[in-house]
């Protein structure tokens, strides 16, 4: 009771859009494609949607192979990043246009348009137009238009894109909340890192036409298979250095000498890539294993309650985001704290060791 | 953008097919038979193999209007285009006016052609027309049944009359579509208005000016009907114009084979002439 | 460079305003030091943007002055104000190339190629641009051409004001990062006043030295991100800034006490309330954590941010929101809650309780 995609690839003349692709989404699971612009996100959706077809590979949906099936026979609703919706419809019509065009009573009609009205806070809108509404209220219209018809696949190719931060915030917190207890297969493509840890489910990382890694949230974010993921899912990007491993100390950027840790203890004597998370390395000193880097400064943005420090290290940017506010001078030298132990030991082909 | 695969979708397009095979491909392919083919009437036809085209290199007649022609669509490009982008310039973005602008501009293109010609005919009449009366009331001579310098003139000013619009409304809609940061950025920048129209008016026009030459090529290249109307080919054969000499031949002179052959290699000077231009537009575009 | 002063400004894009709610911009003064780094942040259509068009000469108000080193430029029209401007969607001449790109507005000003080219030089190296100035900008991605736009205002010495129009809308998140830390990074080489207008808290904090905070035509607050975040003068501020916003919650004061879900929560401002109007206590979810005792709530749903976790409790027939640091545990069900008694506010009726009406 999935969709399936079997090593799917798309190609359009000489360029290669998807790379072999395997995914196994369950059903009423939300996934998240988390990759720049460019990465193969959107046509992914296309595929999974039927408004493309792969050039090979299979799409099984429920155990049928619907590979050739377009996507008028496939049970599927889209939300894009731009608000689309009937200009000409009021919103009650617009929500109601799927249920209509599936010849729906009018009192169902009426019954399903008003449930999803109030999942989405709408009700007071029904009878206004799209262009009377603003941002927010547009993109709730087409998301309520989307989960009208209990689709089996919704998919929402960046939705919250052009939204304002707050409202953002806002649907980001309840969207999980309107598919919870659904059987629908729920696919949401952004780029955004943050917003992939929040809605938890699974991601899927997308780096130039191919899945680098899917699985449970939480555990692509904690445990990349290797580099690029780590990389794709970083949000800020994660710091990275060459370091050699000798005994229990690890030697990093030609001088400094690092305790091994828990993390690399392990491992055999060698070089490899080390990468931390920004909120690794902090100003402050730590209780834990720690290493230290000393870099010249380039930039320091404080927020209200946490600093980001920008370093030069050894030609590398390195950064760290700390709680509180730590105003360091541009250019001045800096020596900050590494928790080695919450660090990822890729080897130089950049699989994860550890 | 990646295009939906859907196989059915070419039944919708089958009677368009339909028509154009119709319309436009059978009498093509009727009329490259007769290219290479001479009748004397009685539905006999024999073969002559490229008779005709030979023979069409050395028709004066031919070359003499092809000559014509090539001076008389350059003439209206150069003027046209300059133009109707100016009057594109100067009509107003927003508020009341634009409205009568842009009905006044779609005027002459609503006229019927015939009626174009009409139109013009009698406004040139030089005893009673409005522009003919007029030039030679200031003393200049007028008469374009007599005189070709009076004839040419009135043709060309009646086809920019009849088109300028058309010109103009492509530019208009090319300029509104341009966003307003453009400008604002230009004003930052210190920008004057020829900066303006040179960096950014005119690279964003680009493409539609592109296709209002195309347009003003293959229409200008073809006229015939305002020009028979007008002048009907004279003073003698000074404005008679490919499309013109063409009509004379196939049906005044039943001349069917020559004709074909005409036809085709007006046919393949306009093709190649819209190919050559267009690619030399994009290639620039590439670079 | 110069100091920006607002004087009573107001503006309305209607020819005859009357009420208040006619403008677009209610009355504001404000002064805007030489060399610093502002924002302006707010919601769409809080006239964030009115106000930047006011300043950069796009717009003149219908009332009140703009002086720039006292000078009134109210009326003077965008190029004798010597700003620069960067726009959301990046703004570059197609046809030049990157190097003429940048020069474009020191050519418009009739400056010698030979300073021309050394200005041009110097920015482009500062931008990271040098290997691409001979290249036709319009092959540029979206970065590489915002960070034009933003050149064409650095190479000029005599610009006033840099602006920037929520100019990171069209960027990818982790070039976002990059071009976010370059502007402050050219502000603090620089020097250059910058006024930078987005509806993101996070751009607009880790930017600005000060962020004026819009809604609804009106500044709610200005300051510094430390004031805004610890100390929000009004509920809008405090629910607009940090991610997630504050909790406001309904409160009973009594003898400036504030009693929330039947119990005496200690508060920093107690003094100042006067228990008039709609009271409600103000905290952050940063200074909200999990105790053996305190307010009993429970605990409805947690989502994880990475190096934080989001959670929502039901405290008092309300939501409460709190984060808890990566690796600590977060209780399942019942548990208590306690607020940092220096970190929790009494607001009424929206304003915080002692501040200057």
């Amino acid at each position: 009771m999935s969709l399936e995609l079997i090593d799917i690839t798309k190609r359009v003349g000489a360029e290669t859009y998807i790379h072999p692709t395997s995914l196994v989404l369950p059903e009423g699971s939300f996934n998240v494609l988390l990759g720049t612009t460019l990465s193969g996100k959107t046509t992914l959706m296309q595929l999974m949607a039927g408004i493309q077809s792969p050039s090979s590979g299979t799409i099984r949906f429920r155990g049928q192979d619907v590979t050739r099936f377009p996507v008028q026979r496939r049970n599927v609703s889209m939300v894009y990043q731009q608000f689309i919706n009937y200009p000409n419809f009021t919103v009650y019509d617009n929500i109601a246009s799927p249920l209509k065009v599936a010849g729906m009573s009018a009192a169902e009609i009426d019954r399903r348009v008003g449930a999803a009205a109030e999942l989405l806070r709408l009700q007071p809108m029904l009878k206004r137009r799209p262009s009377e509404l603003s941002g927010g209220q547009q993109q709730r219209t087409a998301i309520a238009r989307a989960i009208v018809k209990d689709s089996d696949l919704i998919l929402m190719d960046e939705p919250l894109a052009n939204l304002d931060y707050k409202l953002r915030e806002e649907l980001r917190d309840e969207l999980p909340k309107l598919f919870a207890g659904r059987n629908a297969i729920v696919v949401y493509a952004t780029t955004e890192p943050s917003e992939a840890l929040l809605f938890g489910g699974n991601t899927a990382t997308l780096h130039e036409g191919r899945v680098t890694q899917f699985g449970p949230t939480s555990a692509t974010y904690r445990a990349p298979r290797d580099l690029t993921t780590a990389q794709v899912f970083s949000d800020p990007p994660i710091n990275i250095a060459d370091v050699e491993k000798h005994g229990n100390k690890l030697k990093v950027f030609g001088d400094e000498s690092w305790p091994a840790g828990r993390a690399a203890e392990n491992l055999p004597d060698g070089r490899y890539i080390f990468g931390i998370r920004p909120h690794y390395v902090t100003p402050l000193p730590v209780k834990a294993k720690t290493g230290e880097i000393e870099g010249r400064v380039l930039v320091t943005e404080l927020s209200g309650s946490e600093s980001v420090i920008h370093l030069s290290v050894a030609g590398k940017t390195w950064v760290s985001q700390s709680h509180g506010i730590h105003p360091f001078e541009v250019g001045s030298q800096a020596r900050l704290h590494v928790e080695v132990n919450r660090g990822l030991f890729f080897l130089p082909s950049g699989e994860l060791v550890s | 953008m990646n295009k939906t695969v859907n196989n059915r979708a070419w039944w919708l397009v089958l009677p368009v097919f339909a028509m154009v095979a119709f319309n436009a491909l059978i009498p093509l392919i009727t009329v490259v038979n007769y290219s290479v083919q001479e009748t004397f009437g009685n539905n006999e036809f024999f073969w002559s193999g490229t008779t005709w085209f030979k023979q069409l290199l050395h028709d004066d007649q031919f070359i003499d209007s092809l000559q014509r022609q090539i001076i008389f669509t350059a003439t209206v490009l150069v003027i046209q285009i300059p133009l109707g982008l100016v009057i594109a310039l100067c009509m107003p973005r927003s508020g009341p006016w634009v409205s009568v602008c842009l009905v006044l501009m779609s005027l002459p293109l609503l006229v019927p052609w015939n009626v174009v010609g009409s139109m013009w005919n009698i406004m040139a009449l030089p005893d009673i027309g409005l522009l003919g009366k007029g030039l030679n009331a200031l003393g200049i001579p007028f008469n374009y049944t007599r005189q070709p310098v009076s004839a040419w003139f009135t043709v060309i000013l009646m086809d920019v009359w009849h088109w300028t619009s058309l010109v103009v409304l492509l530019c208009y809609a090319g300029l509104v579509s341009i966003p307003d940061a453009y400008y604002q950025a230009a004003r930052v920048d210190g920008a004057g208005p020829w900066a303006v129209f040179r960096y950014i008016q005119l690279p964003k026009l680009k493409h539609v000016l592109t296709i209002a030459i195309l347009l003003r090529f293959m229409d200008s290249f073809m006229i015939y009907t305002e020009v028979i109307v007008l002048t009907g080919g004279g003073p003698g054969s000074t404005t008679k114009f490919l499309s013109i000499d063409l009509v004379q031949k196939a049906l005044g002179g039943f001349d069917l084979g020559p004709a074909a052959a005409m036809s085709i290699v007006y046919f393949l000077i306009i093709l190649l002439l819209s190919w050559l231009f267009y690619t030399l537009m994009m290639r620039s575009e590439a670079k | 460079m110069a100091e920006i002063r607002l004087e009573n400004l107001r503006h309305s894009y209607l020819a005859n305003p009357g009420a208040d709610e006619d403008y677009a911009l209610k009355r504001l003064s404000l002064t805007w030091q030489d060399g610093g780094a502002y924002a302006l942040l707010g919601p769409s259509g809080c006239g964030k943007t009115t106000l930047l068009n006011l300043i950069s000469g796009l717009l003149t108000p219908t009332e009140g002055k703009i002086l720039f080193n006292g000078r009134d430029v109210s009326h003077a029209s965008p190029e004798e104000r010597n700003i620069a401007q960067v726009f959301q969607f990046p703004v570059i001449y197609d046809t030049m190339t990157v190097y003429d790109n940048l020069a474009f507005p020191l050519r418009n000003r009739q400056v010698p190629e030979a300073e021309i080219k050394s200005r041009v030089t110097e920015i482009a190296e500062m931008l990271e641009l040098t290997s691409t100035l001979s290249n036709r900008a319009s092959g540029l991605s979206a970065d590489g051409k915002q960070k034009i736009s933003l050149g064409r205002g650095l190479v000029r010495a005599d610009v006033n004001v840099i602006m920037f129009d929520e100019p990171l809308t069209v960027i990818d998140p982790h070039l976002k990062w990059k071009l976010r830390s370059k502007l402050k990074e050219l502000h603090q080489r620089t020097r250059r006043t910058m006024i930078y207008v987005t509806h993101d808290q996070t751009e607009a904090l880790t930017f600005a030295d000060q962020v004026v905070v819009m809604n609804l035509g009106e500044v709610v607050q200005s300051g510094t991100p430390v004031e805004l975040f610890e100390k929000p003068q009004h509920t809008f501020v405090g629910h607009f800034i940090g991610s997630p916003g504050m909790n406001v919650l309904p409160c009973e004061v009594n003898g400036g006490k504030a009693q929330f879900a039947g119990r005496t929560i200690a508060v920093d401002n107690g003094a100042a309330a006067t228990g008039k109007g709609r009271t409600e206590i103000g905290v952050r979810p940063e200074f909200v954590s999990i105790s053996r005792g305190g307010l009993p709530a429970e605990v409805t749903r947690v989502s994880d941010a990475g190096r934080f976790r989001i959670v929502e409790t039901r405290c008092g027939g309300h939501m409460v929101k709190l984060l808890v640091k990566e690796g600590d545990t977060v209780p399942e069900g019942q548990t208590h809650l306690v607020f940092d008694p220096a970190h929790t506010q009494i607001y009424e009726d929206g304003w915080i309780a002692g501040a200057k009406p």
